[in-house]
């Protein structure tokens, strides 16, 4: 059987391929001449270490993730369960309101179990959120870490909250619903990241 | 249609004179003039004062260089922001003054949004492009989404231009640093490592530039550490430019902005656009740095999609972001 590509992304290429006779993803990190061997090499097997490191931790947070199979670092490939779901961004904008604003919530829930075990996401976007057997599964920390800081919190909700605003806009509440279902999860004070969101907006350029 | 459009946001005063011919941007001229402070950065009254005593003569050399006459000019526009205050009003001052004594409309114009549109204005296989905009204050990628041009990634700190030239101020370079730093970043030959920070497709530099300045004081060749500074600043631009281009899905892309001058970070992000099937534009070097002729254009656009601004409408707005335009002259 030859790979199939999925999807190219801008770092990677997510390919479906036979692993011990069973169907499986691979993420494959393409190497970028458009950048010195010392920084491509450096990105490439960091992320995929911290990456696949994040995606095991995230399961023991109760947040749905792919299995992970195998890691080669050197290669920056990870090999891992395919997941016969839907991304968020295709559907969120069909859904019925009752759905869209059940699926945020949901959203924002498995969001605040990651922060509760400081999981920082990186890139939290719904093209990386992926509908599977009714259960929202997280994909992609290529840009993940580990932050016990307020400040982390906030940046990644941020980068949620314009992902929102780009893709979805014809529904400007649905971040204020992730949000909802972020307070109802999250162990500590919510208010605080709250504050901090409000004052990542107010760092921006112009506001 | 003869547009008459002038920029003021910041060092530059600039007036350009364009013609419309079958949705094409014709550029009959684009002069401009540069404040240049002896030492430090920016002020802005300083920059305010040098505009206000070149724009009257830039008007009539502008107008006289394009060989129109003032009775054929149809509209005049100016940059209504973002920038810094004083230059902004000098720039709308001067639009104003103009409009009325020609009896001609007024528009003011998102300085951003200029630098987008007079790419798809004037390179005719540009029309849907994420925009790399890399100038002193402004790191953005922006791309038209959903009615909007809208901000995919921004600096969360400081715009490139400005760490580039804090790093050659704090060793008595002279603003521009830029130039400076990509001559002596030919010579470098060791990688020293720098931080690398992306957020999703958000970008900072501060982190970089600390580090870059603690390398100088001590002693690392500073040609090294140029080349360092480019090729991961660089890199880091390149990379969330092809996050927005690949979260959008869109095939071409567009830089702009004073750093668009560049010529290794010309090559990284045209590099990047090859191995994934793009194209690749820059528009010609008097339209990437800021000036007048892409104002005029962007105020032709505007007028055209039958957007109207009385005198008292016609206030400058230093924080006047991207994604605050309603694009009406676009589906």
């Amino acid at each position: 059987m030859t790979d199939k590509i999925l999807y190219r992304g801008a770092e990677a290429e997510i390919c479906l391929t036979a692993y011990h006779q069973k169907q499986m993803v691979q993420k494959r990190r393409v190497k970028k001449s458009y950048r010195i061997k010392e920084i491509d090499a450096q990105l490439i097997s960091f992320r995929t270490k911290e990456e696949a490191k994040l995606i095991t931790l995230a399961r023991t947070c109760g947040v749905s993730v792919p299995l992970i199979y195998d890691v080669d670092l050197v290669g920056g490939v990870i090999t891992m369960e395919y997941l016969r779901g839907k991304r968020i961004k295709d559907i969120l904008n069909s859904l019925g309101e009752r759905d869209r604003v059940r699926i945020c919530r949901k959203i924002g829930e498995s969001i605040a179990l990651l922060h509760n075990h400081d999981i920082i996401h990186g890139d939290l976007t719904t093209s990386n959120m992926i509908l599977h057997d009714d259960r929202i599964h997280f994909i992609d920390f290529g840009l993940g870490s580990i932050s016990t800081e307020l400040e982390a919190k906030g940046v990644d909700l941020h980068v949620l909250m314009e992902a929102f605003e780009s893709t979805h806009s014809k529904y400007p509440d649905c971040f204020e619903r992730v949000f909802e279902g972020y307070v109802k999860a999250f162990q500590r004070d919510a208010s605080d990241v709250k504050k901090k969101i409000d004052d990542i907006v107010r760092r921006g350029r112009y506001r | 249609m003869i547009c008459l459009g002038i920029e003021g946001t910041a060092h530059t005063i600039g007036v350009g004179v364009v013609k419309a011919v079958k949705g094409r941007c014709i550029v009959l001229s684009n002069l401009m003039n540069t404040y240049l402070p002896e030492k430090g950065g920016i002020h802005p009254r300083e920059a305010a004062n040098h505009h206000a005593s070149q724009v009257a003569g830039l008007i009539q050399a502008s107008v006289e260089h394009a060989q129109v006459q003032y009775s054929q000019i149809d509209l005049v526009a100016y940059s209504q922001g973002p920038g810094l205050g004083p230059c902004l009003r000098t720039a709308a001052t001067a639009a104003r003054a103009l409009a009325l004594s020609l009896e001609k409309p007024l528009i003011g114009v998102n300085h951003c949004v200029a630098h987008l549109e007079i790419g798809r204005g004037t390179i005719p296989e540009c029309k849907d492009p994420i925009l790399l905009y890399v100038s002193g204050a402004n790191t953005q990628v922006i791309g038209f989404a959903e009615g909007k041009y809208r901000v995919f990634g921004e600096t969360l700190d400081i715009g490139i231009g400005n760490c580039l030239d804090k790093f050659g101020r704090s060793l008595g370079m002279q603003f521009p640093c830029g130039p400076k730093i990509e001559q002596y970043a030919k010579k470098g030959t060791a990688y020293l490592e720098l931080p690398y920070t992306i957020k999703g497709m958000d970008i900072a530099f501060s982190g970089l530039l600390t580090t870059a300045e603690e390398y100088a004081r001590r002693g690392n060749r500073l040609e090294d550490i140029c080349y360092s500074m480019q090729e991961t600043a660089f890199a880091a631009l390149t990379e969330v430019t092809e996050r927005a281009m690949a979260h959008t899905e869109k095939h071409e892309v567009l830089l702009g902005g004073g750093v668009a001058a560049n010529t290794r970070l010309r090559t990284m992000v045209e590099i990047m656009a090859q191995e994934r099937g793009a194209r690749f534009f820059v528009p010609a070097k008097g339209l990437c740095v800021d000036n007048g002729a892409m104002i005029a254009w962007l105020g032709y656009l505007m007028h055209q999609s039958g957007i109207r601004m009385s005198l008292n409408d016609s206030i400058i707005n230093q924080r006047f972001r991207t994604d605050m335009v309603e694009v009406t002259w676009r589906d």
